[in-house]
């Protein structure tokens, strides 16, 4: 008489998600039933489709950006069968990085070095969320594209492309009039980046 | 005189003894009894699964994510992203639409299989205890229950068609009316369905327009077992179709075929024409116009409010520990729906009956139908919500993306009002549930 969805999942498929992500035994197998709930196709892995069905992703100005975080460059196995899907354990990496940073995890050693919700995972999965093509730079474009699908069609072009300019200039500390990760990282240094990323996954 | 004999008497007699007086609106207390013992056994099964595991764990969003910053100019910050993203990775994980379209799941399991989504094996009695459940519930209650619609919609069909040939007028309306009655008496019977009326003092009246919370088509028998109704909908083939011709006969509904539903000014006149008519029954129209699960109302299409007349909200709450009564049409079809039903406990529900409202001056038919609307949440204790049902089925319009973006766009333009940073923030934090 044992649950439905969650006897998809195995003991050791959880156990290594656990270590790799840290959250808990019975986080995961709540968050395995909302992926299960989303794979329409009962295929074990979500489709882009499948994210857009959600009514709120889907109004969400950067709602397609978000999705693409699922689906990283380059087919890495583990989290991708296809390029166009992404399975529970890819599922489960991208959500950790929104996983709240407690106190007593801070020492705790994790098997991939520094865990995927510190300051430093947070704020470069913000940062790819400009920097499409994975060159570690905002370039101006980026920047622009990213500014476009934010205001959609009510600013305009000029307007767009002055503000783009002037948040360049103030993070541009090289002069290469792109924003690196670092510069990035100096321009949100006073923002509460580990409270802003977060969400509550009670248990 | 052998066993099979004597079943057949006992299964007559039983059939015999829930019907009759089903038919006359009276009770001889067997439903009532079983609903007490069904209770006890759940009580007591809740218990032991209580004592073995820990309490079932839930997601919950985070209330709001932010502090004010010092009084900057609140224009553009690379910061902004950091809202947009963490908003949608909360609505990936949870989000108050899609789960409106799946069973709402149960805090304790009630002895189904098909209920049974996290809980693990407790005891050897309680698998006894689901075993004789199964026994139970597929031999014994299933056959009757389908006996019992069988004779129910017969009855109604045969009954209509009867009436349907008598030529007085007034005496064919009070005739038709008790046929329709004890044939959704008897039909709840084979539900097992335990309604309890409230505010009966608010049922609708002739000329009006019933409007209710839609879960399944049963809310049709629970509805229609305490009064009248004109029925809205679809010509269908098959043995709705026969029903529906049936129920024609012996007094007017209203029904549609599939071209002419397309034709809204068509539809709206002759449901017009309908309710000027004093003398003719009230309709019944479901605004959301697809079944949600019972846990929230849906927004409610303004075609039923601009007809004019007086609109008498109903709220229909199911108890979902006894049966789950949500027809998820994309997962089970009509039959495996109704099968499941047959095989539930029992179906419990609450009907309360609202006071009636019309529209008011200035006020547009959507914004009516959005006060109906949360009358009857409030009243249900449902969620209110401003999404549209066909979300189920449907994409989200491009449109309320380009409210978003407006709003930002209000937000971060740099001018000579430009919002502090607090108000930009503040204003970022509520860009969720916007609607």
């Amino acid at each position: 008489m044992g649950s439905r969805a969650s006897s998809l999942l195995r003991e050791e498929d959880i156990e290594e998600i656990k270590k790799e992500t840290g959250f808990s035994h019975s986080q995961i197998t709540r968050l395995y039933s909302r992926f299960h709930s989303l794979d329409k196709g009962e295929n074990g892995a979500l489709s882009r489709e499948d994210f857009q069905r959600i009514p709120e992703l889907a109004i969400n100005p950067l709602g397609d950006r978000i999705i693409n975080a699922f689906f990283p460059e380059g087919t890495n196995k583990k989290y991708t069968a296809r390029e166009d899907q992404v399975n529970f354990r890819g599922f489960m990496r991208t959500l950790a990085h929104f996983r709240p940073v407690e106190d007593n995890e801070k020492n705790k050693d994790l098997t991939s070095g520094e865990p995927l919700n510190s300051r430093t995972n947070k704020l470069h999965f913000a940062f790819q969320l400009y920097d499409l093509d994975r060159d570690d730079k905002i370039s101006r474009d980026e920047l622009l594209q990213v500014l476009r699908m934010m205001v959609g069609v009510n600013i305009s072009d000029e307007q767009l492309g002055s503000i783009a300019d002037r948040t360049i200039q103030e993070a541009d500390t090289n002069g290469d009039m792109c924003i690196s990760f670092s510069e990035f990282t100096k321009v949100l240094e006073k923002v509460d980046v580990e409270q802003k990323m977060s969400i509550r996954f009670l248990h | 005189f052998c066993l099979t004999d004597l079943f057949v008497v006992w299964f007559t007699c039983l059939v015999v003894l829930i019907m009759l007086p089903a038919m006359f609106g009276i009770s001889l207390g067997i439903t009532e009894t079983y609903m007490k013992i069904l209770l006890k056994t759940l009580e007591w099964a809740t218990h032991r699964i209580q004592r073995a595991s820990r309490a079932e764990e839930i997601l919950k969003r985070s209330a709001s994510n932010g502090e004010p910053k010092s009084a900057e100019r609140g224009d553009f910050t690379l910061s902004d992203v950091l809202y947009f993203s963490t908003r949608g990775i909360e609505s990936i994980v949870e989000d108050d639409v899609t789960q409106r379209f799946t069973s709402e799941e149960l805090v304790s399991w009630n002895l189904l299989t098909r209920t049974n989504n996290n809980f693990q094996y407790i005891s050897l009695r309680l698998t006894v205890l689901w075993g004789v459940g199964v026994v139970v519930r597929y031999c014994i209650l299933l056959p009757l229950r389908i006996t019992l619609t069988a004779i129910g919609l017969s009855w109604l069909v045969i009954g209509t068609t009867m009436v349907g040939f008598l030529p007085n007028f007034r005496v064919k309306g009070w005739l038709s009316e008790l046929v329709h009655l004890m044939c959704y008496r008897i039909c709840a019977r084979g539900l097992s369905a335990t309604i309890h009326y409230h505010n009966k003092q608010n049922r609708p009246k002739r000329g009006g327009i019933c409007v209710a919370n839609h879960t399944s088509p049963i809310d049709v028998v629970i509805l229609a077992n305490d009064g009248c109704y004109a029925m809205v909908g679809q010509v269908h083939g098959g043995l709705m179709g026969v029903l529906q011709r049936a129920m024609e006969r012996s007094c007017p509904h209203i029904w549609f075929e599939r071209a002419e539903m397309r034709d809204r000014h068509l539809v709206t006149q002759r449901l017009r024409d309908h309710v000027n008519n004093k003398t003719k029954l009230p309709i019944l129209i479901f605004p959301e116009g697809t079944c949600i699960n019972n846990t929230s109302v849906m927004m409610f299409k303004k075609g039923s409010f601009e007809i004019g007349g007086t609109i008498y909200p109903v709220a229909i709450k199911y108890d979902p520990q006894f049966g789950d009564a949500f027809w998820n049409s994309s997962k089970y079809s009509m039959v495996s729906y109704l099968l499941r039903m047959m095989t539930s406990w029992a179906i419990v529900c609450n009907v309360w009956y609202l006071p009636p409202m019309t529209q008011e001056e200035g006020e547009d038919a959507v914004q009516f139908a959005n006060r109906v609307k949360s009358t009857i949440a409030q009243q249900g204790g449902l969620v209110d919500l401003a999404w549209d049902g066909g979300l189920k089925r449907a994409k989200v319009k491009e449109s309320f993306k380009e409210q978003q973006q407006k709003k930002y766009s209000h937000m971060v333009v740099v001018t000579g009002n430009t919002p502090t940073s607090w108000q930009k923030s503040q204003f970022l934090m509520s860009c969720t549930g916007f609607l």
